[in-house]
């Protein structure tokens, strides 16, 4: 097989930012996608012993650690108590439970994958990424950085500036690879959709014109039309462009009547 | 590279290519019900218990398993017997050369959540692959098993099994 030639489990993280400063050598995630390479690596760095296996919560903030699985996202309570599941239900359909035990949220940002359901939710929802160089980055900014960029990713923060936050994907089939991802939050700032595999990576649409503040049919019509209309979408083997664009209206109008009912639910409870 | 791993309760010590998978390292010490069955971390056939959770030991680099402890198969025979016998009378292990994975995994399974709904189990399961059967027998003989449980009836096979559960447990369309 030949993956690497040496293995270290790093006790700093400045002595795992030293040994990746080596071309050859790379930090390990869960190891999934990596593996499936050819050509072997010089030295796996492993973070394992760090402690970045933990989600931490305050008044302010989620703190998710780099090497939380994606298991763990699926089961946390406070994170899904807060976005009322949409977290579990972004993981649920990649793969199988044992996949995402060992799948980790850190190697899904850092492979900045088109097909990520992770980054699809978290750009949603105006997550910041934390490096351990380059210090706290939005997650926007984090996208633009070259791929060869050699830092280490330390934990993701979600602000709890998100009011209402749902997630759909449509896939061909059970556990394969998504169609197409989408997102819709409502953040203090407005209403935002990000949509990924399309299949380039997430992109998010601001509704900037304030389409949506009074929600109504046509109203919700209209941002969906707007987001189909800004995002790029591309053909792949799973599906063709106009189809992508069809789904993504449809998914954007699901998420948006869902967020509604949730609102409405609430208020009725009040 | 040194690693200690505690395999089905035994430790072993043992020297090994720093690139060695959990997978290889089983079958090396002779856990020959974990296999490699697609390589791309897809399957489930290679899953192991890692410290309690199901993990593909297909993709688990040696070096991160040190020190920990792996279950196989061949240590958990005991939880693995109450059911097993229901997988074989639904005829759920065809060609048998998912079970392993998909025994482990249901073990997993049922130590997280004793009582799981059919669309539990579905989704528990979904990341274990069988070309055989279509996953309707495993489905059936799981929901035979935990009905058994619930009933406290006596373990008989052939009342509790077979054909009295059709259209009863699982109602197919």
């Amino acid at each position: 097989m030949g993956y690497f030639n040496q293995y270290v489990r790093a006790e700093s993280l400045e002595e795992a930012y030293g040994l990746y400063q080596k071309k050859n050598n790379f930090v390990l995630g869960g190891m999934l996608w990596l593996k499936m390479r050819k050509r072997p690596f010089g030295t796996a760095i492993d973070l394992s012993d760090l402690g970045l296996d933990q989600i931490e919560e305050d008044e302010k903030e989620f703190r998710i650690g780099a090497y939380v699985s994606l298991r763990e996202l699926e089961t946390n309570e406070a994170l899904n108590t807060y976005t009322k599941g949409a977290f579990a239900e972004s993981v649920k359909h990649i793969v199988g439970v044992q996949f995402r035990n060992v799948a980790t949220v850190g190697g899904s940002l850092w492979g900045r994958y088109g097909f990520s359901d992770v980054m699809t939710i978290f750009r949603a929802m105006g997550a910041k990424v934390q490096l351990h160089h380059a210090g706290i980055l939005d997650l926007d900014e984090f996208v633009k950085m070259p791929r060869k960029t050699r830092d280490i990713l330390v934990s993701v923060i979600v602000p709890k500036k998100v009011k209402a936050v749902v997630y759909l994907s449509q896939r061909n089939q059970s556990t394969d690879f998504p169609v197409l991802t989408c997102a819709v939050a409502k953040r203090e700032e407005g209403y935002v959709a990000a949509v990924g595999a399309t299949p380039h990576l997430a992109e998010n649409v601001w509704d900037k014109e304030g389409i949506l503040t009074e929600i109504n049919e046509e109203s919700i019509e209209k941002f969906a039309a707007k987001v189909a209309e800004q995002i790029r979408f591309g053909s792949n083997m799973r599906a063709g462009a106009a189809y992508r664009r069809i789904v993504c209206q449809v998914l954007v109008k699901r998420a948006l009547h869902t967020i509604v009912a949730e609102n409405n639910g609430e208020e009725e409870k009040c | 590279m040194e690693v200690t791993i505690t395999l089905n309760g035994k430790k072993i010590t043992d020297s090994v290519d720093a690139d060695m998978v959990l997978l290889d390292f089983c079958r090396k010490h002779k856990c020959f019900s974990v296999k490699r069955g697609c390589e791309t971390g897809n399957c489930g056939l290679c899953s192991v218990l890692l410290d309690g959770k199901p993990v593909l030991s297909c993709s688990v680099p040696i070096g991160r398993a040190s020190g920990r402890k792996v279950d196989t198969l061949e240590g958990l025979q005991e939880e693995a017997k109450k059911f097993s016998d229901f997988f074989a009378a639904q005829g759920a292990d065809q060609c048998g050369f998912c079970n392993p994975g998909y025994i482990v995994n249901i073990v997993a399974l049922l130590r997280e959540n004793p009582d799981p709904t059919d669309e539990e189990i579905l989704e528990y399961l979904s990341g274990n692959l069988c070309r055989c059967t279509g996953y309707q027998s495993q489905l059936r003989s799981l929901r035979n098993y935990l009905n058994s449980k619930k009933e406290a009836a006596p373990l008989d096979l052939e009342a509790e099994v077979y054909g009295a559960d059709i259209g009863r447990e699982w109602k197919h369309e």
